[in-house]
């Protein structure tokens, strides 16, 4: 039996972005973006549902981010996760990858009894491939990125194939580690249906204090009970369910700042048109034979 | 703060070869030490590596620290980030630049963590300025500039309240220029002190292909993007490269939908190059394949679309289907040179 966490975040659809999201000026208006499961993180939750299947355990999903983000804790439960936790509270915004790890390994040590965890190599809003290994280090734990496949795991330890410049190689480490995995490595399993009818209507607490606030015959800790017995409440930590140093959360914990955002105009420019005729492609060739690029 | 004004980068080294990634930081590093007056220093790790030690002169090293083991012979997270862990907090070093390849990015992260540093990945350039940031002045900044957020945007990052600047940059990016007199030998050696933590990850085994792809040294470049909607019209990129001398080259976006492997992906998360001519297809242009490609010397690009943004870089723009385009351009190239 193996416990595994797995870490996963909400993103801004950024490889995806159409006209419908350009502002007039050619820049990208970013909250138009749909949000969407990193899929990197989903590969990683799939090889964590594998590892149950074959030793047994139990497999948590946890996420950081604004209350939203609750929906990737849905699509976990929809691909098979025991248990949800989403991580959420406005004192945690602004993080860059030092404080959010900081948080995540709060939070990881507070839930305890895990052998491994889970997560995408990055995440296609920033690409830093750093919460991975910054988590691990809080939590003092080995870990193990660029995952190919795992091959072999025993009482306390595990082989694993990873990609290392130029080739790869195969490690051995000891349990708890930390694993982050490559978007190629196993093709994510989709939604059981049966899992979909269980768990669509799972909310976290912010969810459930929403519809307190919005119907006045509804109490909050009777719904959170409510949830909790029909195995529906996505668990959820605020800053005050966590025992955190407010100075090393969210923006205060961040030491990167950005100093300056140039938007990236997108529009029409001025090279040396060449038609697609046979003329015109003749007339591209000699100048580049004149540029000495061929022949 | 408390710190001392150094640059400091990790000479990253495989099987005992150097990295061309760590002496083209070097290169930047020397310029970064001379706008801050201070000093660029290699950190070398490995076994038997004094040679590699050596060599970091050439590139503007005024100083290495050297720590050699036989079981550092390879790259190692725990072992690794230990002592440079170790040497960042006895002697603080203002910046420290890592590589952005697999290692780098797997070491830079977990020291950045242990020293509550402030790290951007991937940065496309480096400068140090004085920086008027919330009112405050801060004297001589590491600005770590990146595209964000898709590539939509580029970001000038700083970390002004905390001693060391850390950041990682891809291979490619800053030009190597050795020196013209390389700078007198001084080595340091730091002894390394074994732990049995060191040793909870091993390496069983280790294969690396010495027929990499080095499109980096390729004068042409054929690249194929998304835009070629298939692997199929792909194949047209490879007859149009194989005809006129060229290296095969894709997007993120061909090597996402594979198209083309990985070790051949340019830009910003791939491989950053300079060549000759680089010719586009089918590809949009959005800010992460620029970075990787607009320094080449002449730019060919052929997309469908009049409004995409690589004809603002590029040197020659045809609008056109590139099913047709390149069969009549093979055509066309071999009437000419044959």
């Amino acid at each position: 039996m193996f416990n595994s966490i797995v870490m996963v975040k909400q993103v801004p659809d950024t490889a995806n972005i159409s006209g419908k999201v350009m502002k007039d000026d050619g820049t990208v208006n970013r909250t138009k973006l749909p949000a969407i499961f990193n899929h990197e993180d989903r590969v990683a939750l799939e090889l964590a549902l594998q590892v149950k299947e074959k030793y047994g355990g139990k497999v948590i999903a946890v996420t950081m981010g604004p209350p939203r983000a609750s929906d990737v804790l849905r699509e976990c439960l929809y691909m098979g996760v025991d248990e949800t936790y989403l991580v959420s509270d406005r004192k945690f915004a602004g993080a860059d990858t030092l404080a959010t790890s900081y948080v995540l390994s709060e939070v990881i040590k507070k839930i305890g009894n895990y052998d491994f965890i889970f997560a995408g190599r990055q995440a296609i809003d920033g690409d830093t491939a750093q919460v991975g290994p910054q988590t691990a280090e809080k939590l003092g734990i080995p870990q193990i990125t660029y995952t190919e496949e795992i091959l072999e795991i025993s009482t306390n330890r595990i082989r694993i194939k990873r990609k290392i410049d130029g080739g790869y190689e195969i490690v051995e480490s000891t349990l708890p580690v930390l694993i982050t995995v490559l978007k190629d490595v196993v093709d994510p399993r989709p939604f059981s249906s049966k899992r979909v009818m269980a768990f669509k209507s799972a909310r976290s607490v912010m969810d459930l204090e929403k519809l307190a606030e919005e119907n006045s015959l509804l109490y909050i800790d009777k719904l959170i009970h409510e949830y909790k017995e029909k195995n529906l409440l996505i668990n959820t930590f605020t800053m005050d369910d966590l025992n955190l140093d407010v100075q090393r959360c969210g923006i205060n914990g961040s030491p990167t700042k950005v100093h300056k955002v140039e938007s990236v105009v997108l529009k029409g420019g001025n090279q040396i048109k060449i038609e697609p005729t046979k003329t015109g492609l003749n007339h591209l060739i000699d100048q580049l034979m004149t540029d000495h690029i061929f022949g | 703060m408390n710190f001392k004004n150094e640059v400091w980068v990790f000479i990253e080294q495989r099987d005992g070869k150097p990295a061309d990634v760590s002496f083209e930081l070097l290169c930047k590093g020397h310029k970064l030490a001379q706008e801050m007056n201070g000093k660029l220093k290699s950190i070398v790790i490995g076994d038997g590596v004094e040679e590699i030690a050596k060599e970091t002169f050439r590139f503007g090293a005024d100083e290495v620290l050297l720590i050699e083991h036989p079981s550092l012979k390879n790259y190692r997270t725990l072992p690794y980030s230990r002592i440079i862990n170790d040497l960042v907090k006895t002697i603080i070093p203002r910046i420290v630049l890592f590589g952005a390849t697999v290692i780098g990015r797997d070491l830079a992260p977990r020291v950045a963590s242990h020293t509550k540093s402030g790290l951007t990945a991937d940065c496309t350039d480096l400068k140090v300025s004085d920086v008027k940031y919330l009112n405050n002045e801060y004297p001589k900044l590491l600005l770590q500039i990146r595209p964000a957020f898709g590539g939509n945007i580029i970001a000038t990052i700083i970390t002004p309240d905390v001693p060391t600047q850390m950041a990682t940059v891809r291979e490619g990016v800053m030009e190597l220029i050795p020196l013209e007199k390389p700078n007198e030998i001084k080595i340091t050696r730091i002894e390394y002190k074994t732990d049995p933590v060191d040793e909870l990850v091993q390496i069983i085994e280790q294969h690396r292909e010495n027929n990499k792809v080095n499109l980096k040294a390729a004068p042409i470049i054929v690249a194929g993007g998304y835009g070629l909607s298939t692997k199929e019209n792909f194949k047209l990129v490879e007859e149009l490269a194989h005809t006129i001398g060229g290296e095969i080259a894709g997007s993120r976006a061909a090597v996402d939908a594979g198209f083309v492997t990985p070790d051949r992906q340019v830009g910003q998360t791939g491989v950053t190059v300079r060549p000759k001519l680089y010719i586009a297809i089918g590809i949009s242009g959005a800010i992460q394949h620029r970075a990787g490609m607009q320094e080449s010397n002449k730019i060919i690009a052929i997309n469908t679309d009049p409004e995409a943004p690589i004809f603002d870089i590029a040197h020659y723009g045809i609008v056109g289907d590139a099913t047709e385009v390149i069969p009549s351009f093979i055509e066309a190239y071999k009437h000419k040179l044959k």
